[in-house]
C-alpha cells in the first residue's frame, strides 16, 4: 500500500474540514418550524375567533361575482348533513382556532427532509408539505381541502405553494374562494414566534392577490385534542333543498354596517377596502 | 327491436330536429368533430382506486376497470381516438375487452364503440336462458355494449346512425341493472330526463367509484339536451340520487369517488357544490318567472352571474345564454 505524502495528507485534511464547514453552514441556514404552536390572535381577532358577521366583506379584494355569491349564502346551509364536518381549507385554517403542530418526516438513511406535516386544532385537518422536489399532480387529479403543497427554503424562510384545492371560502360568512385558486405561504420563525404570510390568487373571485398574516408562539405544553365530527340530520328538510337568499333578499344587508357606523359600500368588500385610503373617500 | 312510443306532434317535431342536430354533431362536416385535429391528443391514465382508472384525452372521460375476467370500459370518447385509447388500455391489462357501458349516447362518449367493441370478446354459451348475453354480440364475438334502451332508440332513429358494431345492443329499460365482474358488483341506474333521457350512473360498489357521465362535470354548466329528453330538474334529481350513493371517508372528503363526464376526479363535496349551484340557479329563475318576468327580463337579472366566471361560456357549443334560455323554457312550461 502506498502512503500519501504528508503534504497531500494535509491538503486532504484541510479540504475535508472546509467541506464539513460548508455543509454544516448550509444546514444551519435553514431553520426548523417543527413544534407545538399556539395561535396568537394579534391581528383581526374579531373576524377570526368569534367570527365574521353576515355581510361583512371589507378588506377582501373580491369581484362582483364573489359579492353576489356571498350575499346569496345562508348559514342555514350548514344544517345540511353534507355541509357539516367540512374543515377549513388550508388557506383559511390559520384564521380560525388554529393551534397547530408541525412535524418533520426525514429519510432515515440520508437524513434528508422529505416533508413537513401539519395538524390544526379545529376539525383536525392534516396537511403535508412535500420538501423533496416532487411535481404537483395533473389538473384532473382530485382536489382536497388541504390541497397539494410543495415547499422550499429561501434562506430561513419556508416558501410553500399549494394547488388542487376544493372550493372553499375567503371568509367564513359565505365569501367564496374557487377551486381554481392557488396560494403561496411564507413562514418566518424568530425564536419562539412564527409568522405566516398567505397570498391567495383566485382567477374566479379575486381581483388581485389576497394577503393575510397569522402568528403563533411556541407552546411546549400544548396538547391538541382529537376532534370528532359526525354529520347528522338535526333539522328535517325537504330532500334537495338548498338554503340560500334570492338576489336582493339577504335579510342581513346593512346590519353590520349600521352596527359599526360603516358605509355599506365599504362592508361589501373589494380591493379598495383593503387600504386606509378608502376611509378618506367620500 | 323495441317499437317507439307514439308521441305528440310537437314533441315529435322537436325530437326529429334534435336527431338531425345530433346526427350533424356525430357525423356532419360542419361540426367541430370533423374539424378537430386529434393528432396531438394524448390519452392520459389516472389511477382512481384499486382496479379503476380514468382515461383523459379529448371528449368525455373514460372509466376502465381491469381484472382477471377482462376489461370493462365506461364510455369510449371520440372515434378518431379509438386506437390511442386501445393502446392505453393495453398498458393496463392484456385481458380481453369484455364490456363497454355507455352513460349516454353523445358522440364524445360513444364515438369509439364501433372500433373498440370488435377488438373485444365475450364468452357465449348455454341455451340463452336468462339472455345474459345478447345474440348479436355473441355471434359477433365482440365486447358487449351496454346502455339504457333510450340510447339505442336514439341511434336507431337517426338518419345516419353510427356503425352497427358500436350500437349498444345489450340494453335495459327498467330503473336498474346489475352484474358482477372482476370481483365487483356493477350497478347501472337509469337517470330519466337528465342530461338526456338515456343517462346511466355506473357504480362500482366494492371499489366505491361512480361513473356519472355528463350529469356531473367540473368544467361547465351541464348541457341540457332537451331534444333527447334532457331537463334541468332531471339533472338535479340525478345529482341528488348521486349524493344518496356517495359517502365521504372523513371530513367530507374522499370515500366514494366520482368520475365526471368531463373534468377532474371528484368526491361528494364536489358533487354537492355542483348540485347546490344548479338548485340555486333554478330557484332564481323560477322566482323571476313567478314574478311575471319575460325571458329577456330573466336574462337581464343575470341569474348565473356569480357562477359564470367558473362555469359559464360566451361561445362554443353550449353558452351561458343557451343554458338560461333552456331553463326558462322548462320552468315556464310547468
Amino acid at each position: 500500500m502506498t502512503l500519501l505524502s504528508p503534504h497531500i495528507s494535509r491538503l486532504l485534511l484541510v479540504f475535508f474540514i472546509l467541506l464539513n464547514i460548508v455543509v454544516s453552514f448550509s444546514v444551519q441556514a435553514q431553520i426548523d418550524i417543527s413544534g407545538e404552536w399556539a395561535a396568537v390572535f394579534h391581528e383581526d381577532e374579531d373576524e377570526r375567533r368569534p367570527g365574521p358577521e353576515m355581510v361583512e366583506y371589507q378588506g377582501i379584494p373580491i369581484n362582483e361575482a364573489a359579492r353576489r355569491r356571498a350575499l346569496a349564502w345562508s348559514p342555514t346551509l350548514l344544517n345540511l348533513p353534507e355541509h357539516q364536518c367540512k374543515p377549513h381549507p388550508s388557506d383559511y385554517g390559520s384564521r380560525g382556532p388554529s393551534d397547530t403542530r408541525w412535524w418533520k418526516e426525514v429519510d432515515s438513511e440520508t437524513q434528508q427532509l422529505i416533508a413537513y406535516h401539519n395538524r390544526i386544532r379545529w376539525q383536525a385537518p392534516e396537511r403535508t408539505v412535500w420538501m423533496d422536489g416532487r411535481e404537483h399532480p395533473p389538473e384532473y387529479a382530485p382536489h382536497t381541502w388541504q390541497g397539494f403543497s410543495t415547499g422550499h427554503w429561501e434562506g430561513d424562510v419556508l416558501v410553500v405553494r399549494t394547488t388542487h384545492l376544493k372550493q372553499g371560502w375567503s371568509r367564513r360568512n359565505g365569501v367564496p374562494r374557487s377551486d381554481l385558486a392557488e396560494f403561496t405561504e411564507y413562514f418566518y420563525r424568530e425564536g419562539d414566534y412564527m409568522t405566516q404570510v398567505v397570498i391567495v390568487n383566485d382567477p374566479v373571485y379575486l381581483t388581485e392577490p389576497f394577503i393575510r398574516t397569522n402568528n403563533w408562539k411556541l407552546d411546549l405544553r400544548q396538547q391538541i385534542a382529537p376532534y370528532l365530527c359526525e354529520y347528522l340530520t338535526e333539522v328535517e328538510m325537504e330532500r334537495g333543498l338548498v338554503p340560500h337568499y334570492l338576489p336582493g333578499q339577504n335579510p342581513f344587508m346593512g346590519e353590520h354596517a349600521e352596527r359599526y357606523n360603516l358605509p355599506l359600500e365599504g362592508v361589501l368588500g373589494g380591493a379598495e377596502t383593503q387600504y386606509p385610503s378608502f376611509i378618506d373617500n367620500d | 327491436m323495441k317499437i317507439l312510443n307514439v308521441i305528440s306532434p310537437l314533441r315529435e317535431l322537436a325530437r326529429r330536429a334534435g336527431l338531425a342536430l345530433l346526427s350533424v354533431y356525430l357525423l356532419g362536416p360542419l361540426n367541430g368533430l370533423a374539424q378537430q385535429n386529434f393528432d396531438d391528443v394524448e390519452i392520459e391514465i389516472f389511477h382512481v382506486r384499486g382496479n379503476i382508472y380514468m382515461l383523459v384525452g379529448a371528449g368525455g372521460n373514460i372509466t376502465v376497470q381491469v381484472g382477471d375476467q377482462g376489461v370493462l370500459m365506461v364510455d369510449t370518447m371520440y372515434a378518431p381516438l379509438a386506437d390511442k385509447i386501445y393502446a392505453a388500455i393495453r398498458t393496463l391489462s392484456d385481458r380481453p375487452l369484455t364490456y363497454i357501458i355507455n352513460t349516454h349516447g353523445h358522440p364524445d362518449h360513444i364515438g369509439g364503440n364501433a372500433t373498440l367493441a370488435p377488438r373485444g370478446s365475450n364468452i357465449a354459451g348455454g341455451n340463452g336462458g336468462g339472455n345474459t348475453r345478447d345474440v348479436f354480440s355473441m355471434m359477433a364475438g365482440q365486447a358487449l355494449v351496454v346502455s339504457h334502451e333510450n340510447v339505442l332508440n336514439t341511434i336507431l332513429s337517426m338518419d345516419e346512425p353510427p356503425p352497427v358494431e358500436g350500437w349498444p345492443t345489450n340494453t335495459y329499460f327498467v330503473e336498474k341493472r346489475d352484474f358482477f365482474f372482476n370481483g365487483d358488483a356493477i350497478l347501472l341506474s337509469h337517470q330519466p330526463n337528465a342530461h338526456t333521457d338515456g343517462d346511466s350512473f355506473v357504480f362500482f360498489r366494492r371499489a366505491d367509484v361512480v361513473s356519472a357521465g355528463d350529469i356531473f362535470n367540473t368544467t361547465s354548466y351541464p348541457y341540457i339536451d332537451v331534444a333527447n329528453g334532457g331537463s334541468l330538474q332531471g339533472i338535479i334529481d340525478a345529482l341528488n340520487n348521486l349524493l344518496d350513493i356517495t359517502v365521504p371517508a372523513d371530513r367530507q372528503e374522499g370515500g366514494t369517488m366520482v368520475i365526471p363526464g368531463h373534468g377532474r376526479v371528484s368526491d361528494e363535496a364536489d358533487v354537492l357544490d355542483y348540485r347546490d349551484m344548479l338548485t340555486i340557479i333554478r330557484d332564481r329563475i323560477a322566482y323571476r318567472i313567478d314574478q311575471g318576468d319575460s325571458l329577456e327580463q330573466v336574462k337581464a337579472s343575470q341569474p348565473t352571474y356569480d357562477y359564470d366566471p367558473r362555469y359559464g361560456s360566451d361561445s362554443g357549443f353550449w353558452t351561458t345564454e343557451q343554458f338560461v334560455e333552456t331553463i326558462y323554457h322548462e320552468l315556464s312550461s310547468r
